[in-house]
């Protein structure tokens, strides 16, 4: 493998150091599921390896009254081991259970899911649905971004020199909401999307009615994707299968699949539909459950 | 060439010193430098799971653990798995059930399953199926692996009763 430096420093501020002091040449190790491949395949040649988990801050995942500040290295396994996680923010719980096996999910985190950029990342359309916004340490201080809009092409996205991902902040979810996150993909496990889909709803107190809905796709375009009006124009509309079959059809509108080794063109688009409707219509069986309807 | 790096570790309940580069995995250190060569190599890139040792408790890849990382760990593999005399629940319905062929695979399964019986001592077959998803077999077929690690959950079951 390509010789580099290890670093594992202790706060944020002391990573950015590193970062700077490297400029453009160092990588961050969260779980290393992604990195160390691609390492070891020479599409990165690191100067420097900059271990975040020694930063304790980047490990710690808060459930509050107010939302969910996931550190951005926590592992998959301590995110759907949580039973709020699983109740609460059901899609995140989703996303976090099919990546890899025991093994990946023992290491893989959600933040290292997001910065590796990769279309069919599996926990970031479950971020999108949810409504996260990712938090941002640089030199210059903290800033905000929402996770739409994180990923800008395939393993490309807004990071900028010396700047690094330390958590998600994942608002609470409203009483009356359920979500859903998954994948099709051509094994039962242990493969990459060849389309996923995430949803979240949040209906009225009968349980009958959209209040609002978030829709994500993921591995049918350059980057995870955000199908805003196909969950906008649900909102204070009838839970019906026509207006599911809408949003069906405006999610795939906004979807640019290739062709590849996992699906054509055609199929994607089509399952694109398939998984919408699936995420909704689980992410409104919850919304009931927790309902209590 | 970066400096090397002097880990300690736990291994199998005793403490171990080693030196290794920071580019070098847990997998080339536990085989190259330490001899300890139970576990497997396969694919090198986190699909096979041959290469699986539990790390503070839980089953990775140590094909993609670097081994700077396991600074203060507590790893346990294959080697650890049988007790002093005798063998481990898993290995013993391991051969009863005929679950391996050409073996290479075999290391990693046993310690995934141990991972998995210590936080789930009573696995489903779907439990089993579905937590061994990260290890492959070209041989078997899996039906006989799966049989010997509910085997091995029974016999751990009544062992404690």
């Amino acid at each position: 493998m390509h010789d580099f430096e290890y670093e594992a420093p202790s706060t944020v501020a002391e990573a950015i150091g590193i970062l700077e002091k490297h400029n453009g040449s160092a990588r961050l190790l969260a779980g290393g599921t992604d990195l160390i491949d691609q390492i070891r395949m020479g599409r990165f040649t690191p100067e420097v390896v900059i271990d975040v988990k020694k930063i304790a801050e980047l490990m710690q995942m808060e459930v509050t009254a107010d939302g969910v500040q996931l550190g951005a290295a926590v592992p998959c396994y301590q995110i759907y081991g949580s039973e709020q996680i699983c109740r609460e923010y059901s899609a995140l719980a989703d996303a976090t259970k099919i990546i890899g096996g025991a093994q990946i999910q023992s290491r893989a985190s959600v933040g290292g899911n997001l910065c590796n950029s990769g279309p069919a990342a599996d926990s970031t359309p479950a971020l999108i649905a949810l409504g996260t916004t990712a938090v941002i340490a640089g030199p210059a201080g903290t800033r905000e971004v929402p996770v739409e809009e994180f990923c800008t092409g395939p393993g490309q996205n807004v990071l900028q020199r010396g700047e690094l991902l330390t958590a998600l902040k994942i608002p609470a979810q409203p009483a009356a909401s359920g979500s859903h996150y998954l994948r099709f993909i051509p094994r039962n496990e242990m493969d990459i999307a060849a389309v996923g889909a995430g949803a979240q709803v949040v209906l009225d107190s009968s349980g009958e009615n959209f209040v609002s809905a978030r829709i994500s796709l993921g591995a049918v375009g350059p980057t995870p994707l955000f199908a805003q009006e196909a969950g906008d124009l649900l909102a204070g509309r009838p839970v019906s299968d026509e207006v599911i079959e809408e949003a069906m059809e405006a999610a795939r509108k906004i979807a640019s699949p290739i062709d590849d080794m996992r699906g054509t063109i055609e199929f994607r688009l089509h399952v694109t539909g398939v998984l919408t409707r699936r995420a909704l219509e689980t992410s409104i069986a919850r919304a009931r459950q927790n309902l209590g309807k | 060439m970066a400096k090397k790096r002097v880990v300690t570790t736990t291994i199998n309940g005793t403490q171990i010193e080693f030196l290794c580069q920071p580019r070098q995995t847990l997998l080339e250190v536990l085989r190259d430098t330490l001899n300890m060569t139970g576990t497997k190599e396969g694919c090198s890139n986190g699909n096979c799971g041959a290469c699986t040792v539990l790390m503070d408790g839980r089953p990775v890849d140590s094909c993609l653990v670097l081994a700077v990382e396991s600074e203060g760990a507590e790893l346990e593999t294959i080697e650890g798995v049988a007790p002093a005399e005798g063998l481990d629940p898993i290995q013993t319905a391991f051969l009863e059930q005929a679950a391996l062929q050409c073996g290479i695979c075999t290391p990693g399964f046993i310690v995934a399953a141990k991972g998995l019986l210590q936080s789930n001592p009573s696995p489903t077959e779907e439990e089993v199926r579905f937590y061994l998803a990260g290890n492959l077999c070209r041989c078997t077929g899996y039906d006989k692996i799966i049989r010997a690690v509910l085997d091995a959950a029974q016999a751990r079951e009544e062992v404690t009763v």
